[in-house]
Formats: structure tokens, sequence, C-alpha cells
């Protein structure tokens, strides 16, 4: 565990020697933006562990008390999905500074007011798929791992569509507790239900067609639906 | 012509088919030769014509010894030296014309003349006669000019010699009689159907040659026979029914006549036909056919009446025979009832389909079918009946598996059940039980019979193991466990899976159990042996006061009853503990020494169920009539397991049948890729579209598909 976390943190401090010589360059550009990504770092600074170099859970629960937000927020994952985070409750400095410069916010107020923004930003629909996707690969915590356990799934539904499609996540989460064939969800799956949300008239599914190619899950959620509905 | 038998003579040995070693071998010889003699055209001539002759004798059954391989040798050689000569010395083309020109020389000569002097049926006899002569003429002098096809022909793109010695045939006899060879067929239909009895093998033989002359294609048959053929019919049935107009006034009589001449008459006949009969038309799906004899024979009085016994006999002989297993007869009535209705309203073989593939009182047909042949083939299931009998059913259930979907299923159900015939010795028959597995070997082909097969040899080995391990004791008293042991070692695949569990076995076991592996690893060393106590059986001497009797009982039992000789009382707890065995397994062995017929062990509270309060005590009151007596466990219902097995076996079938598919055809919308793959294992079973689809889901989980990006019924494989 010890020998894996430092591991992490001499690999970010590579990464960090790389991005530096890159404010050299950048600060010939301007001293502005040097000030800017000076004040970037800064902020980083004040969350993150130091013996990682990383901003670890503990530093976002930090950082969403600051925001005043939840962290379990639908706005924290997009945050992440700003900085393009790779592993789930981490911010490393080079994602860090991602998000933060295309954000424009330097400091902690620029940042809460600039959520709003963001999620606007996400709420596009050619944003959306990305995001929606993203929100399945960063719940993939191990190595190898392709699919995620139903009770994550359910959560991340709820977070990520429950305001968009409320009445289909709602059904679609009671139907997954009460079926017995699937213990997981994979990516095809995942994206299958957004295609359906988007695709299938609801509460009726008049235009779902068995005889397409729809994951099984979704054929027997809408029978288990119907016979609900009978 | 002597130097050409300067041939090692261990050559001569050789046949035919091993031509090309043996070209090999002369070349060298010849190579030598060369340098001493050339062979000229006339000399080489000379030569083939004896050959030739003498043939031709033997073909005109006078005296004449048979080729030898020498003489045989000689002619091969004398023709491959005159087609490897350097030119201007090279005779190959003149060979090949020599070669057509014998056929011709003969065929102007004997055969024509003597077909020319015989008619109607004597010609046909003399045609086939010569036709079988020419073909053995054809296959002889092709062999010795094999050389010729080999080099010459091949190079300069002419008709092999095969072709080339038919074609004579064709061009100079054929064509001449063919016309009359005919109408000799027809005038002899015709004597058939007016009563008269008629040799069928010489018109089968004539119609033959109609078929083989054209060398694969049907034209000479269907030109010069098949169409005059049809014309006479037409001819010959509206002859008759003018006839039947003249001898008849009322239409209604008329079609009853004709009727009554066309079906009525031949009805029997036509219906047992053997290749196209009725039941050959119920076996083949021939619906359309069906439909049609049904049409027919509905205008006759009790036309139908043979039909549908035929049918009912087909549909109960097999379909009830296997129903009579089942619990609930009258549901089976119906379903009979069904399926006879069925013809009339002609959906026969869905109709029969669906009858074969509904489950009868909770059993799938493929079960009850693996059933009924276990008892057949078991001791005491069908001594009465005769082996043709036994032989007869055997083959009607194999072809009644034609109609069941779930032929995986039924292999598994099959394979257990035969698995029990064989290690419990209670097979009836070994000659059977081969003839069965050859019959379904012809049906679905080896795969599906490879295990079974292998579950049958497996046995055969272990006697012979078994001997050798006696011979192993024998040698080594030392090492003998004290305890008779017989060990029927065999092949995991083959066999059904069987649980294994850690069954403390008692000392004297071990003891054997040690003693086998000890002479096993002398015999091999990779091997691993998992012992399946569950299907041992022991014989153990029960000293009782009255008397000692002899128990057959399982591992099982015997590893309980032992328990006994070293406390007086146990409790289940204690049973189970020292045993190592599941709840199920403990009750089920309790049940069998304590509740059942034989009770060896008494049981607190004497109840007629098991449960984890009891205790027991060793009956030592018991005794029985017999002083051997049988105590029988009965055995778990394994229908659960099977179905699971199977269940798991298509899995697997379903995910290799997708990937085959997908790795050939890397993009593939969805319906296409359903359709593909339940042809691909429909000869097995009727895969379910939604376990495919599931089976998809897991292939994208794993890595093995992903959705096109931009068409969501359309896969990519990805490798």
């Amino acid at each position: 565990m010890r020998r894996g976390s430092s591991k992490k943190g001499s690999a970010n401090s590579t990464t960090s020697t790389n991005s530096s010589a890159m404010d050299l360059f950048r600060s010939a550009s301007g001293k502005a933006a040097t000030k800017e990504l000076e004040r970037i770092d800064q902020l980083f600074c004040s969350y993150s562990n130091e013996s990682s170099g990383m901003i670890d859970p503990e530093g976002i629960e930090h950082l969403c008390s600051d925001l005043e937000v939840e962290h379990t927020d639908v706005r924290i994952l997009m945050l992440a999905w700003k900085m393009h985070a790779e592993k789930q409750g981490y911010f490393t400095l080079e994602e860090w500074r991602k998000g933060l410069k295309a954000l424009h916010a330097d400091t902690i107020v620029k940042l809460k007011k600039a959520l709003p923004e963001l999620e606007n930003e996400v709420r596009r629909p050619s944003n959306y798929v990305e995001f929606y996707s993203y929100a399945f690969r960063y719940c993939l915590t191990e190595e190898k791992q392709k699919s995620i356990d139903l009770e994550s799934i359910c959560e991340l539904l709820e977070l990520v569509l429950g305001s968009q499609f409320p009445q289909q996540v709602d059904l679609f989460i009671q139907y997954l507790k009460t079926q017995t064939d699937y213990k997981v969800i994979n990516m095809d799956q995942w994206m299958g239900f957004y295609r359906f949300c988007n695709e299938i008239s609801f509460p009726d599914f008049n235009n779902y067609d068995e005889e397409l190619a729809w994951p099984l899950i979704l054929d027997n959620f809408v029978d288990w639906v119907k016979s609900k509905q009978s | 012509m002597s130097l050409l038998i300067n041939i090692d003579a261990s050559l001569s040995c050789w046949l035919l088919y091993t031509a090309v070693s043996w070209a090999w071998g002369i070349r060298l010889t010849l190579i030598k030769m060369n340098e001493r003699k050339t062979i000229n055209l006339e000399q080489g001539r000379d030569f083939m014509q004896k050959g030739i002759t003498k043939l031709k004798n033997i073909l005109e059954g006078l005296p004449e010894p048979q080729f030898s391989s020498e003489e045989y040798m000689m002619l091969y050689t004398t023709i491959y030296n005159m087609c490897t000569q350097k030119p201007p010395h090279d005779y190959s083309q003149q060979l090949y014309d020599k070669y057509r020109e014998s056929f011709q020389e003969y065929i102007t000569s004997t055969v024509l003349p003597s077909l020319r002097e015989k008619h109607d049926e004597f010609m046909l006899r003399e045609l086939v006669k010569r036709w079988s002569n020419h073909k053995v003429m054809v296959r002889w002098l092709s062999r010795f000019f094999y050389y010729l096809d080999r080099y010459f022909i091949t190079h300069r793109s002419l008709p092999p010699l095969n072709e080339v010695g038919l074609a004579c045939f064709r061009d100079l006899v054929y064509t001449e009689v063919n016309g009359k060879v005919r109408d000799a067929v027809i005038s002899l239909i015709d004597q058939e159907r007016e009563g008269e009895q008629i040799d069928r093998a010489l018109l089968k033989n004539v119609l033959d040659i109609f078929v083989e002359i054209g060398m694969g294609q049907m034209e000479c048959y269907e030109n010069d026979f098949e169409l005059s053929m049809l014309k006479d019919t037409a001819a010959y049935y509206s002859r008759k029914a003018s006839n039947w107009i003249l001898e008849v006034s009322c239409p209604d009589y008329m079609l009853k006549k004709v009727q009554n001449e066309l079906l009525s008459v031949y009805a029997t006949q036509l219906l047992e036909k053997e290749h196209s009969g009725c039941y050959a038309l119920l076996r083949d799906d021939k619906v359309v056919d069906l439909s049609r004899m049904y049409r027919l024979f509905s205008k006759i009085p009790q036309g139908l009446e043979p039909i549908s016994s035929m049918f009912k006999q087909h549909v109960t002989a097999e379909g009830t025979t296997l129903v009579k297993q089942a619990d609930d007869a009258a549901s089976n009535k119906k379903a009979e009832k069904r399926d006879v209705a069925g013809l009339q309203e002609q959906a026969l073989k869905e109709a029969f389909e669906i009858f074969c593939n509904k489950g009868v009182a909770g059993s799938s047909s493929a079960e009850l079918l693996a059933t009924f042949c276990d008892n057949i083939l078991k001791k005491g299931g069908s001594e009465k009946l005769s082996d043709e009998a036994i032989e007869d059913t055997l083959e009607k259930v194999v072809k009644l598996l034609a109609y069941i979907s779930d032929k995986d299923l039924f292999a598994e159900f099959y394979r257990k059940k035969l698995a029990r015939r064989l290690l419990f010795d209670e097979s009836a028959n070994d000659e059977h039980e081969r003839s069965i597995l050859t019959k379904l070997k012809q049906q679905c082909g080896g795969q599906f019979t490879s295990k079974m097969e292998g579950m049958v040899t497996d046995l055969a080995l272990a006697k012979e193991n078994q001997s050798h391990f006696e011979e192993y004791l024998s040698n080594n008293s030392n090492v003998s466990p004290g305890i008779d042991l017989t060990v029927t070692v065999l092949t995991t695949g083959f066999w059904p899976s069987y649980k294994s569990f850690d069954l403390n076995l008692p000392a004297e076991m071990v003891k054997c159990v040690e003693v086998f592996r000890e002479f096993y690893q002398t015999k091999t060393k990779h091997r691993k042996l998992t012992w399946i106590y569950s299907l041992g059986t022991c014989n153990i001497n029960g000293k009782f006061e009255p008397k000692t009797v002899e128990l057959i009982v399982t591992t099982y039992q015997a590893s309980t009853l032992l328990l006994f000789n070293l406390s007086d009382r146990l409790s289940y707890q204690e049973i189970m503990s020292q045993l190592n065995l599941s709840d199920d397994d403990v009750i089920r062995l309790l049940h069998s020494l304590s509740c059942a017929r034989y009770k060896i062990l008494i049981k607190e509270p004497n109840t007629k169920t098991i449960s984890p309060t009891d205790t027991f005590e060793f009956n030592s009151k018991f005794t029985d009539k017999m002083r051997r007596i049988k105590i029988p466990l009965p055995p778990v219902d394994e229908k659960k397991k099977v179905i699971e097995d199977v269940d798991k076996d298509r899995r697997y079938a379903i995910d290799a049948s997708i990937v085959r598919i997908m790795k050939s055809r890397k993009v593939l919308g969805y319906q296409q890729l359903v359709m593909e793959c339940v042809e691909q294992l429909g000869r097995m079973f009727r895969p379910d579209v939604k376990a495919i689809k599931k089976r998809i889901e897991d292939l994208i989980t794993r890595d093995y598909l992903e959705r096109d990006k931009d068409n969501p019924n359309v896969f990519r494989y990805l490798a």
C-alpha cells in the first residue's frame, strides 16, 4: 500500500518537472498568465497531500466544503470531467491546472462562481454523452475493471440522469434492484440506457423494438415494466 | 524385351496405389537401360498389343491367366519408357492414339456385333454386361497407360484416359443403341403396369447406364430416356382412362374406378415403399408430398385409414413408448390426438416437432428419450425382447431424435445414464450399447458420440488395468490391503462431472487407496487421480446377533456403518462431522440405513424422517431371511444438474460460434449475427435469441466485440 502510493508520488513529480519547463515557456508569453498559474498552483497546494503530491479524498472533501457543495454533488463530477481526472477521488497537479485554467478560476471564489457555467457547458447535448460515458469510466477504480456493481450504478444513474429523465431512472433503478440476472453493468449497457432514454418514448415504449440489438438488460427492463403496467 | 525385367525384385510386390514412388524406382533402373537400348514404335506396339489382346480374352471369358504384377509392370514400364525417350523417339502422342484405337477396335469388332444380334430384354442384358466389361477394360488400360495421364495429358490439357475410354463407348455404342434400349425399357415398364413380373435389377442397371454415360451430367438420362418415359406414361394412362370411359357411364363411378385402379390396388404397396413410402415421407418431413397423399387418398373410401394408422404408428410407436414413462398418461393422449389431427390440417411437421419438443409432466422429450434408451439397454429392462426387436427400437429412437431440437440435452442425459449402466454393471448387452452409438454417430456425427465412445473404451481399459493391479498385488504380497479392491480408472473428459467430496474414509479403505495409488504410480507418473467415492460400492459383513449378513452398500453407506465399529451410539452431528459430508448426503445415507426397508441402524426417536437432533445406534438384532442383501441408496435427482451442465456448455458453444462468425466477418449486423449463430448451432440445439443476446453482452464486456459507434445495431470484432 505504502509502496504503491510512493510510486505514484514519484510519477507525479516527473510530470511536475515537465510542466515547470512548460511554465518557463509560458512566462515569456505574459506575466498575467504566469501570475494566474502561480495562484492556481497555490490553490492546489492548499488542498493537496504533501506526501502524495495529489489532492486526495480528504482534500476533495475540504475543497467541497469551501465550495459549499456536497462531495457527492454532480458538479464535482463535472469538475472532474473538466479536469480529465483519471483516478476517482484524486486530482493531480496537472489535472488541476488543466481544469482551472479552462475555467479561468485561480481562487476558490472564482471557482465557485464558475460552477454554474460549467454545469451549463456539460448539459449541452454534445458534451453530455461524453460526460455520461466519462462518469462510468471514472467509477472504474480497479485495473482491468470493465463493469460496475449495481449499487454504484444506481447512485451514478441518479446523479447523472436523475434530473433529466427522472421517471426512467427511477423505474430502471427499481428494476435493477428487483432482478437477479445481473450483478454488474458494463459500458455498453450503460451507454445503451442513455440512448434508450433519449430515443424511446416513455412510458409506452411504443417505438421500442426487441428485434434490434438493444442490450438484453433493456429488453428485460421493458418486459418488466410492461408486466408491471398491465 | 527381356531387358525390361531388370527391376529390383522387391518392387514387384508394390501396387499401383504407390505409383509415384514406384515410377521413381523404375526410373532409376531405366536410366541405366537407356544407355543400352531405345525402344522403337513397332517394338513397343507389338508388346502392348499382346497385353491388350490378353485383356480382351479375359473380358470375353476365354481361358487366359490373370495379369501378374510383373506383366503389368512391364506394360507400364514399356509405355513409360516410350514416353520418356528423347525426340524423335518420344511416342506419347502415338500411344495416346493407340489407347483410343484399342477401344474403338474392340467395340467395332466385338461389342457392336454382339449387341446387334440380340433384341429386347436379351439386348438389355447384353448391354449391361458389355458396359460393365467396358468399364473393366477402361480401368485396366488406363493403368497400363497411366504415365500418359501424369505428364503428356496434363501438359497438353487433353481429355484424361478414363474419359477417353468412356467416351468411346458413348460415341460408338450408346449413340447407336440408345433408342432401341429406351423402347425396350419402356415396354418392360408397361409390362409391369399390366401386372407382369419383370427383372427390376436389370431395369435399374440399364438406367444406371443412362446416368453413368453422362459422366456426371444427367442430360443423357433426361433427354434420351426420361422425356420419352414421361410421354409414354401420360399416353398409357390416357389410354386407360379412355377405356374406362367406354366401360362405365356414371362419372362418379369412373372416378372411383380410376382411384381404384391407380391407388387402391397399389395403396399398400405404395405406402410401404421403403424409400419413398409413407414412413419415409413422415421421416423426412415431406409435408408437400404428404398433403398430396392425403388429398388423393381421402377420395378413396377408407383410403385414409392406412395412412392415419401408419402415422399413428409412427407417432405413437415411438412417441407413446417414450411417453409411457411419463406419469401423466392423460395429457399424453391428448397430445397424440392433437397430432393425428395435425395430419388433416397438414401442419404435420410443425405439429410433430411441437409434440416431440413438448415437455411431458415437467420432463423434456430429450430426457424421456434418454430414459427410454436406458430402460431398453439396462439389465432387466427388456430381456423379454428379442435382439432384433431391441435393434429395431433403438433404430427408431435414433430416428426420433432427429425431431428433437435439444440434442445436446439428450446427449447429456444419455451420458449420465450410460455412466450408471457402465459403472454399476447394469448394462444388459455390450453389443447393443455399441450398436446404438454407431447409429447415433451416423445420425449426429462423430463429435456427438465421441465422449460416449470414450466411456465404453474406458471401461475396457479399466478391466485391463484391474488385472494388472491384481497381478501387482499377487507379486507384492506385503502391500496387500487385506480387502479385495476393484478400481475403475476413468478419463475425466469423457464422463459426466461428479462431485468429489473429501469424505473421511474409514482407515481400512484409506489403506486400499494408498495401495492403489502406489501401484498406479508404477505405471504412470503424470496423471492425477481423483477418487469419486460416491460411485463406489462395498460388500461388508454385518455380524448381527441372529446371523451374519452380507450387506451390499455404497462406499458412503459403508463409511457410515463402519463408524459404529468405534462407537455404539452416534448423534447426527457426530456422524456428519466424522464423515465430512453435507447435510443432504448425510440425511440421504441415514435414511437409507434407518428408515427404509432394512433398519441396520436404530434411530432415536423412531420417526420416518431424519432430523439433525437424532441419534443412531447399531441394530445388533437385525436379521433377514437372505444371507446377502443390497441396501439401495436412492440416487440424487440429477436432472437439475444435467440441465445446468447443458446450459453451461451451451454458453460456451454460443460464445464460440459468435466469435467464429465475427472473426471471419469482422463487422456484422445484429440480426445477421443471430441468424448465422442459430444456423451454426442448430444441429445440436436451438439457441434462444435471448441467450445469444446475453452472450453478446458478455463478449462485449470481455472485449471480443464492440458496438459500432455510428450504428448501434452493428457489432465489430475486436481482434
